[in-house]
């Protein structure tokens, strides 16, 4: 795998001429296509042979940190294991094979499925609609809070702008308001990782469209004040905004829609075991109550009673005519859909539950083990959720071992890196998620890596800035990278 | 221990101020705030000529690890950005009360020092933040 050549590109192996059979170009001519259209000099694409190409691209897998390989515990990502069940039935022709523009008489089972996960999301957050339509995280908060700005406009109430935002909040909040046409207004946050009561009384009043919160909050503590702080929001007239990040610390235990939020967005990647990809697909589901049914994105699926019969439908504008409107052409990333609908049918009620169960059991035990270990917790007076944070400050200052060093050193050990540096809030920090689907062995494996490598660098003196030392690619120059920015292949450049 | 002139101004949320002969203030971030950053890769400018309200986001700074706002401890005009930045934004990592300047304003009401801090004070708050 450290081959010199790890970053060879399949480009550097084509030799004119050299074909793969599989994926040779037909022979046959193609459709008529006018003389003056056809290109006179060959494009550029890579020849060579089948087993090269099978070679180059198992080879470029094997260099990947995966779920599948490796202990993942990125927090804020729920990088969980996926089953494979889920893909298994997805990819059944019937469905995989489905057009998208068939008639829906011909999609029954398809939109049943989409129908009844549509049910259980509901269910499960506490909300009165779903809509499934959000392509990731980021449309389904866009939708989230353009559904807000709808409600008010509705109302004529125009002078709302202002989005409240901790300052723990995970980045696309205020970025997600700003995309909205909103203002955004930070509040802090208090000692104890809760949002700081008196600063955001201050920040409510009659601009307040909303508040878009993530509870547990990135901090990975749960917010105490829930119940006060929707009181104050929605008597000051604004609405409640749920970001879905964390909501595998809670699942099966508290519903969103109890807490009183009056919009959610889930990340079925995340709570809901799909996969993640490179940056895609993603599902961004979003869930609202009452006051935000006729403004859900479309289509929705709807289900019909006729004559003893059963029959699913689309319903788009003319069910909704306050719909924000279309955000992906057909269903979503309706493959994604279907896995998250199958590993919630093998989960059930029950399996919800152990879920977030065994998601805090993890956290806190990890937690409890590296505290043991000399480890300092950013909030040791409060009890994890699904994820929690270490401080790297001390160690930082006393060895000059970095949140970086520590992560990159992990590398070496094979086991994928925390989240560092977010939340912003606490200096040299890891975020740490270990999720439901790992053991204890893993986990305490995690942490005897974790003290060898401050064993080392305390005792031996041991540094890992050059870290890591194994993989394809060693520490990057990611300053270099940001400030000369180098991203398109260029052949003739070597 | 990060540098800190004596003869500036400066606030909690780690801007400095310098006053100008010509009646304008100079703004930068402190030694301590770019410490903290890190290697900064990109700085966003307001354009000159541009109001902006005391408390207000007046300049973004972004290092590898974050992006974070500037905002304008006085109230004022914008009479000048420090260009430079635009291809240089280490200039704040290697020189941050000099070459790193980032905006010059010219304020709108005289400025009330109560509001701002002593570098007494400003190491107070670093400190602090170094517990």
């Amino acid at each position: 795998m450290n081959s010199p050549k790890s970053s060879e590109l399949i480009f550097d192996k084509s030799r004119s001429g050299r074909r793969a059979f599989a994926q040779a170009p037909a022979t046959t001519a193609a459709a008529a296509i006018p003389a003056a259209l056809l290109r006179s000099d060959k494009p550029r694409l890579p020849e060579a042979s089948e087993l090269q190409t099978v070679r180059h691209f198992t080879r470029l897998s094997q260099m990947n940190f995966s779920i599948d390989t490796q202990f993942y515990p990125l927090g804020s990502c729920t990088m969980k294991y996926n089953p494979r069940a889920c893909n298994a039935l997805a990819l059944l022709p019937e469905f995989a094979g489905r057009h998208p523009l068939s008639p829906v008489s011909h999609g029954q089972g398809f939109l049943s499925c989409m129908y009844e996960l549509q049910e259980m999301l509901k269910d499960v957050t506490g909300m009165k609609g779903v809509s499934l339509t959000p392509m990731a995280g980021a449309q389904g908060e866009f939708a989230g809070v353009a559904m807000i700005k709808a409600y008010h406009d509705a109302r004529g109430d125009h002078e709302r702008m202002e989005i409240i935002c901790p300052d723990a909040a995970h980045g696309t909040n205020p970025a997600t308001a700003t995309m909205c046409g909103c203002l955004v207004r930070e509040v802090p946050t208090g000692p104890e990782g809760d949002i700081d009561f008196d600063a955001l009384k201050a920040a409510v009043g009659p601009k307040t469209a909303g508040i878009m919160l993530t509870n547990p909050s990135t901090l990975g503590v749960f917010e105490r004040r829930i119940k006060e702080v929707a009181d104050l929001v929605h008597d000051a007239g604004g609405l409640l905004y749920y970001d879905g990040a964390n909501l595998n610390a809670i699942l099966g235990k508290v519903r969103p829609g109890d807490m009183d939020f009056d919009v959610i967005h889930m990340n079925l990647h995340k709570t809901f075991s799909t996969p993640h990809g490179g940056g895609g697909p993603g599902s961004g589901a979003v869930g609202v109550n009452d006051r935000l049914l006729p403004f859900m994105p479309i289509p929705v699926v709807g289900k019909n009673e006729r004559d003893g019969e059963t029959e699913y439908n689309w319903l788009a504008e003319d069910d909704l005519p306050q719909s924000i409107g279309r955000l992906s052409g057909f269903m979503g990333n309706s493959g994604v859909l279907l896995r998250a609908y199958v590993y919630m049918r093998m989960l059930g009620r029950a399996g919800m539950q152990r879920v977030s169960e065994y998601a805090t059991l993890n956290a806190n035990y990890l937690a409890a083990r590296l505290g043991e270990a000399g480890f300092e917790l950013a909030f040791p007076t409060r009890r994890a959720s699904h994820e929690f944070i270490v401080t790297m400050k001390r160690e930082a200052k006393s060895v000059n071992l970095t949140a970086m060093d520590i992560a990159k050193a992990l590398l070496d050990k094979n086991y994928h890196a925390p989240t560092t540096y977010f939340p912003l809030l606490v200096p040299e920090c890891l975020l740490i998620e270990p999720t439901e689907t790992e053991s204890k062995e893993t986990l305490d494996n995690f942490v005897a890596a974790m003290i060898e490598i401050v064993t080392a660098a305390k005792e031996d003196g041991v540094e890992y800035k050059e870290a890591p030392y194994t993989m394809p690619v060693r520490r990057l120059d990611d300053v270099k990278a940001a400030r000369q920015l180098d991203l398109r292949y260029q052949p003739d450049k070597t | 221990m990060s540098e800190l002139p004596g003869d500036l101004l400066y606030t909690k949320d780690h801007e400095w101020l310098r006053r100008e002969d010509d009646g304008s203030v100079t703004i930068g971030i402190t030694d301590h705030a770019q410490g903290a950053l890190g290697d900064l890769v990109y700085v966003e400018l307001p354009e000159v000529g541009q109001d902006v309200e005391e408390a207000g986001e007046m300049a973004v700074v972004e290092s590898v690890k974050a992006a974070s706002d500037v905002y304008a401890p006085i109230g004022g005009s914008i009479v000048a950005v420090n260009e430079d930045l635009a291809d240089d934004p280490e200039k704040i990592n290697a020189d941050p009360y000099g070459d790193g300047w980032i905006v010059r304003l010219l304020p709108a009401d005289a400025i009330d020092e109560g509001t701002l801090l002593s570098p007494d004070n400003y190491q107070a708050v670093v400190d602090e933040l170094d517990d």
